[in-house]
């Protein structure tokens, strides 16, 4: 009996999912549904959150007042990004203080790009241009996604990378119309995000083990290598445009199917920095640790302020 | 380290005047003032509001989603609620 009910209530569900009707928070859901979209929500919060560390590290070194400015206001969109997806994950049930200790126990992720050190101001076009690139090609399809918090948080999210983007794109232009030095320190850092950035799509399809759930979920609407490959198609133009070279030997434009060829992926760099040797996880999630430790006497006063000041009220009426 | 977390707010925005507050999320906050100042941060970094309601979450009463299909049933059979139930002559103007 209780079988058949949860079968009849998973079939309705796949059903509103088929028919594009949006998932809300307090509606039946599978538990596996819930348990992959509170993994990825989560980690996506993490990744926007760690994602200020890069960039903070040139935040008093940036070469103007404007870029510092500009610069302050990505930093404080990716906070925001990130308090938008931990509520988001919080409408489903999870413990927001749960989900970030698990960032900093390293059970969970975040996206690996993050793990790379930020060495030049060039570096800060990069990230803009590529690093916001790569994630704005992930997120708009997550605009559609079925569940829907998480969509409307993405909808946001979305409206506020194009001018990430665009900054970073800015920055790269100038250092590339700049003198032979502007122009070598652009092209020497294209040269170390690029790899990366198309690592940022994950795994080939063939050995990315969640994709097909994901997409019968329609929490994914794209598959990795759609996404890497609709990133390679629109970013290669803006760089011969500029006058930078991809590092890659291979990239060829196929007139057959209209598309980039590009070469392999060195995947065990890939999975060494997943599994966390790279440059900066521990840099990383030490920071985290230590914010969170750091402002804990904050936290704790505001609450003591709070309940004092509810009492005074109380007693004055 | 203290368990005690700061409790949680819907955060509603008035995006104009003239339009009605209209739920945009909600955040952590350990009380009424603070909910307020981080909303304004976190919801109207680009101009998206002229004034914020915030309501912690646990005061929401809502309706239960798996009735819904009872809840809204009664008007669902009352077409005739609706304008287009009603024929009109051919050549009637202003109706």
């Amino acid at each position: 009996m209780e079988k058949d009910n949860l079968e009849a209530l998973d079939k309705n569900f796949q059903d509103k999912v088929d028919r594009e009707i949006k998932i809300e928070p307090k509606d039946y859901m599978p538990d596996a549904y819930r348990k992959t979209l509170i993994r990825q929500i989560s980690q996506h919060a993490h990744s926007e959150i760690v994602g200020q560390l890069p960039e903070a590290n040139w935040v008093t070194r940036a070469p103007n007042l404007r870029r510092k400015a500009v610069l302050l206001a990505k930093i404080q969109d990716e906070a925001g990004h990130g308090l938008y997806l931990y509520s988001a994950v919080e409408t489903l049930g999870a413990d927001r203080e749960d989900t970030i200790d698990d960032l900093h126990s390293g059970k969970a992720k975040y996206s690996s790009i993050f793990n790379y050190p930020t060495l030049t101001w060039a570096d800060m076009g990069m990230v803009g241009w590529l690093v916001d690139g790569a994630a704005i090609m992930n997120q708009v399809p997550l605009c559609r996604c079925s569940y829907g918090p998480y969509a409307r948080a993405m909808v946001r999210v979305c409206k506020e990378e194009s001018f990430h983007q665009r900054q970073g794109f800015e920055i790269v232009t100038q250092l590339a119309r700049g003198t032979q030095v502007q122009k070598e320190m652009a092209q020497e850092s294209l040269n170390r995000w690029w790899w990366p950035s198309l690592m940022m799509f994950g795994p080939n399809d063939a050995e990315s083990t969640h994709t097909a759930q994901s997409m019968a979920w329609k929490i994914k609407r794209n598959t990795n290598d759609e996404l890497r490959q609709m990133f390679v198609d629109a970013t290669v133009p803006q760089a011969e445009l500029i006058g930078l070279k991809i590092p890659d030997k291979d990239l060829k434009f196929n007139e057959e199917t209209g598309h980039y060829d590009f070469g392999e992926i060195d995947w065990d760099e890939f999975w060494q920095v997943v599994k966390g040797y790279g440059p900066c996880n521990d840099e990383r999630v030490a920071a985290r640790k230590k914010a969170k430790e750091d402002g804990m006497w904050v936290r704790e006063a505001a609450n003591v302020y709070a309940e004092k000041r509810a009492r005074r009220n109380k007693k004055v009426s | 380290m203290s368990k005690k977390e700061w409790p949680l707010w819907e955060v509603f925005i008035r995006s104009k005047q003239g339009l009605s507050h209209k739920h945009a999320g909600s955040l952590r906050a350990p009380d009424e003032e603070m909910a307020i100042n981080n909303a304004r941060d976190v919801y109207t970094r680009r101009s998206e509001g002229v004034s914020i309601w915030v309501v912690e979450s646990k005061n929401v009463v809502a309706s239960d989603p798996s009735e819904a299909g009872p809840m809204f049933e009664p008007a669902n059979s009352k077409i005739y609620r609706h304008p287009t139930f009603y024929e009109v002559p051919e050549g009637i103007k202003h109706m």
